[in-house]
């Protein structure tokens, strides 16, 4: 029975996040000898290079009516593909999308569920992050059928060819219950949940209007900026850019934590980042033993001159 | 117009996290409990203010022990007109959200709230499940709630913003940072708590869908490497070349 993967896009390409998602369809897939179809609902112009990461599959669905995600009308369009291509297993990503439609799919497919997975699985068991991401849970579904959200950033893509063929469907679909009014982008381009370089700040920054030399970093590195919770209290910076236990979960490839101590809670947002650089002026500061490089320093000093050596880096 | 909150109890912030020896269970000896950050300041008080402005009655559902009860009182505290407890261990998401559709169907609740996720599973599976059952429209990590009649104009949080949807009632909604301020429960609360039905319900013994393998800490991190802050070059080249963060 083949697994279904459902693509996320912004109308005009694939999100990078989606060829991970692909490259683990095929993979579980291939566990049991099956293959990976990649879904893609509403208008799409380019739809990047599925096939090269696993797709033996590719079903569009080219209709306006779900370039908005209602989740009633994405379960009913993956629930026709599922009945028409006999799947059991679909994987979603871990996003707003992805957790929006997951529950009402599993319930309409009898399937179990499980979110954040962060592995393949082994002998049919599932590993995702527990515990704010200080443990690990290991889990075993016990309905046939199977609907998973992928944790961005866990599992790399592979490229696998694989056929490509696609299909179009245009099953009929039941009327939408949300209607989208509007979307409200942040500033900035890099949105936080999803960048792969993370620059934060603290209250070592000492006040909102130091945050210039955070933010020239960020852009050396093509960086989102993120903080921590008192400084998105106190309004010093935007309540998104707050992580931690309580605020956004990260799992970017390099995350730098400037002037902030490491408090347990805000250790829980970034503690399955890839890399993590601490600066701060406190030898005691817990976040050094979270560490992999860390420099004991006064940032106001230090900030700049990683920003210089990242540019000259660059030039050489 | 009433509204059901469904809370979850997670050990506190700070907890250490440890397992049984054989691994398949949280060991939550000397561990604090609380009453799950998302549910209690965002979903609760959400609810809250909305009785207020409103009327009707804000009621909360919990599955869990007896051991829980003392977190669903404070919820009565904080504001809340009646409270509901399946006595149950809250054994997984499809489990608790087959309990919580059991009891709200038939009920006439124009919003049922969760918080966002739990602090411990990070689940954030519930509230789906619930929707699923209970055949409602489902708005998710929602920071911003405004209702007209019978219509809610919903903000939710996306990848790089929020979207902003509009949704006719009755709707299950999870409830992210934004939706309301945290609120303490005061003096009058607390004694008005005590006064406030709490009823115990009989489980209807739903089946898990997906059981606990095995719990593990994951391995320790190797010791931090110390960059001298006269040295960022050095930094930047390890982060090029050994992390390959760059």
């Amino acid at each position: 029975m083949p697994v279904i993967a459902l693509i996320e896009h912004d109308g005009t390409a694939v999100k990078k996040a989606s060829n991970e998602l692909v490259s683990y369809a095929a993979r579980w897939a291939a566990q049991s000898g099956d293959h990976a179809i990649a879904v893609i609902l509403g208008t799409l112009s380019d739809k990047g290079d599925l096939a090269s990461y696993g797709a033996a599959k590719i079903v569009h669905m080219d209709d306006s009516a779900l370039d908005q995600v209602d989740p009633q009308q994405y379960v009913a369009a993956l629930r026709a593909v599922m009945t028409e291509h006999g799947a059991e297993k679909v994987v979603l990503a871990h996003s707003s999308t992805g957790k929006s439609i997951s529950g009402i799919l599993a319930v309409q497919s009898d399937a179990a569920l499980i979110h954040g997975i962060n592995a393949l699985p082994e002998e049919g068991i599932y590993r995702r992050g527990a515990y704010s991401g200080k443990a690990l849970a290991y889990y075993k579904p016990e309905a046939g059928s199977l609907i998973i959200t992928l944790m961005g950033n866990s599992v790399p893509a592979e490229k696998i060819d694989a056929a490509g063929e696609t299909i179009s469907m245009s099953p009929s679909l039941p009327a939408a219950r949300l209607t989208r009014v509007e979307v409200k982008t942040v500033d900035g381009d890099i949105p936080l949940p999803e960048a792969s370089k993370v620059v934060s700040a603290g209250r070592g920054m000492k006040g909102p209007e130091n945050w210039g030399i955070v933010e020239e970093l960020a852009a050396e590195l093509h960086a989102a900026t993120a903080c921590s919770r008192p400084v998105a209290d106190t309004g010093w910076r935007p309540h998104h850019e707050h992580v931690g236990q309580t605020g956004v979960a990260i799992r970017p490839n390099l995350y730098i934590a400037i002037g902030i101590s490491g408090a347990i809670q805000h250790l829980a947002g970034v503690n399955n980042s890839k890399t993590i650089v601490v600066i701060n002026k406190d030898p005691e500061a817990p976040f050094f033993k979270a560490a992999d490089y860390g420099v004991l320093g006064d940032l106001f000093d230090v900030v700049p001159r990683l920003t210089q050596a990242i540019r000259d880096y660059k030039q050489s | 117009m009433n509204t059901l909150v469904c809370i979850s109890t997670t050990p506190e912030t700070t907890a250490k996290i440890a397992f049984s020896s054989d691994g398949t269970s949280y060991n939550s000896e000397g561990v604090n409990y609380i009453m799950n950050p998302y549910d209690e300041w965002y979903a609760l008080v959400r609810a809250i203010e909305i009785k207020e402005a409103d009327g009707g009655e804000v009621h909360v559902i919990h599955v869990g022990p007896g051991s829980s009860d003392i977190i669903i009182r404070k919820a009565l505290a904080i504001g809340a007109d009646a409270a509901y407890r399946v006595d149950t261990e809250a054994v997984e998401a499809y489990q608790v959200a087959a309990e919580i559709a059991a009891f709200a169907k038939g009920r006439d609740y124009q919003i049922i709230f969760t918080g966002k996720e739990t602090i411990d599973h990070n689940g954030a599976e519930v509230a789906g499940l619930l929707a699923g059952m209970l055949d409602l429209p489902f708005v998710s990590f929602a920071n911003d709630l405004k209702l007209d009649g019978s219509t809610a104009t919903v903000g939710r949080e996306i990848e790089g913003g929020t979207e902003v949807v509009s949704v006719e009632l009755p709707v299950v909604i999870s409830a992210a940072k934004g939706l309301a301020e945290q609120r303490i429960a005061n003096m009058r609360g607390i004694m008005m708590a005590k006064r406030k039905p709490l009823e115990v319900l009989q489980p209807t013994a739903a089946s898990a869908k997906v059981k606990v393998s095995k719990f593990e800490l994951p391995p320790v991190k190797s010791g931090v490497t110390m960059v001298d802050p006269d040295n960022m070059k050095e930094l930047v080249r390890l982060l090029a070349e050994e992390a390959k963060a760059l």
